[in-house]
């Protein structure tokens, strides 16, 4: 965590206030109770917000049709050769 | 030079040329033309499959079905060297071959449309795969 400000010459290596290990002052149980309620508060107004809908079909993906293609574009030239060289079975 | 070395000369010279015949034979025979093949093609006995392999239209004679057979066990050692050549499996370099083969059927022969039907070549283009090339387009050399 500290690796930023080692790097720094002109400062002095510390942990910052909020960084580290210091020991702070444990919160009551009415503050955590309201910071619980705080957060929970904020889960249920953005779940109203975004809405995501599952489409009702499978996704489908047709890559079968381009790599077919490639390959047979890639072997033409090939198979021309192929035709020509063997013309008592073509 | 007497009558018994020209006849040895003449003998010998004979021995050569058929020995050269010999030779020569079998490269000949690979690069001419199958008649009962082109017979079977031409008559449309015989039409060629979207799979790279001879198809019969109608059902063939014995005759036809040996012809047939015995062309495509050759096609099929050719794929296989081919694909193996070019890294590729035997179906896709017979697929290939046969959009080339479809191509250059004569009309009044027969071939295999996309959906699996007979058809007739006419002097429109033939109805092929949507994966082939399209005619006459450049070829990759590599």
């Amino acid at each position: 965590m500290n690796a930023i400000e080692l790097t720094l010459r002109a400062r002095i290596a510390k942990s910052l206030p909020m960084q580290g290990s210091q020991t702070g002052k444990r919160r009551s149980a009415a503050s955590q109770a309201i910071v619980l309620a705080m957060l929970l508060g904020g889960a249920v107004s953005l779940s109203g917000c975004v809405s995501v809908n599952a489409p009702d079909k499978p996704i489908v993906i047709e890559l079968n049709i381009n790599i077919k293609q490639e390959v047979v574009y890639r072997l033409s030239a090939d198979a021309a050769s192929t035709i020509e060289d063997n013309p008592d079975i073509f | 030079m007497n009558r018994a070395t020209l006849g040895r000369l003449t003998l010998g010279l004979g021995a050569v040329i058929v020995g050269a015949m010999l030779v020569t034979s079998p490269l000949a025979a690979q690069s001419v033309a199958n008649p009962a093949l082109e017979a079977a093609r031409a008559t449309g006995q015989v039409g060629e499959q979207t799979d790279g392999y001879l198809g019969f239209p109608t059902p063939p004679s014995d005759e036809v079905r040996r012809v047939a057979d015995s062309v495509n066990i050759k096609r099929r050692k050719v794929y296989v060297e081919r694909a193996q050549a070019r890294s590729s499996t035997v179906e896709d370099y017979a697929f290939t071959t046969a959009c080339q083969l479809i191509a250059k059927t004569r009309p009044g022969e027969k071939y295999q449309a996309p959906d699996g039907s007979w058809r007739t070549r006419t002097a429109e283009p033939a109805l092929r795969d949507n994966r082939c090339p399209p005619v006459g387009s450049p070829l990759p050399a590599g």
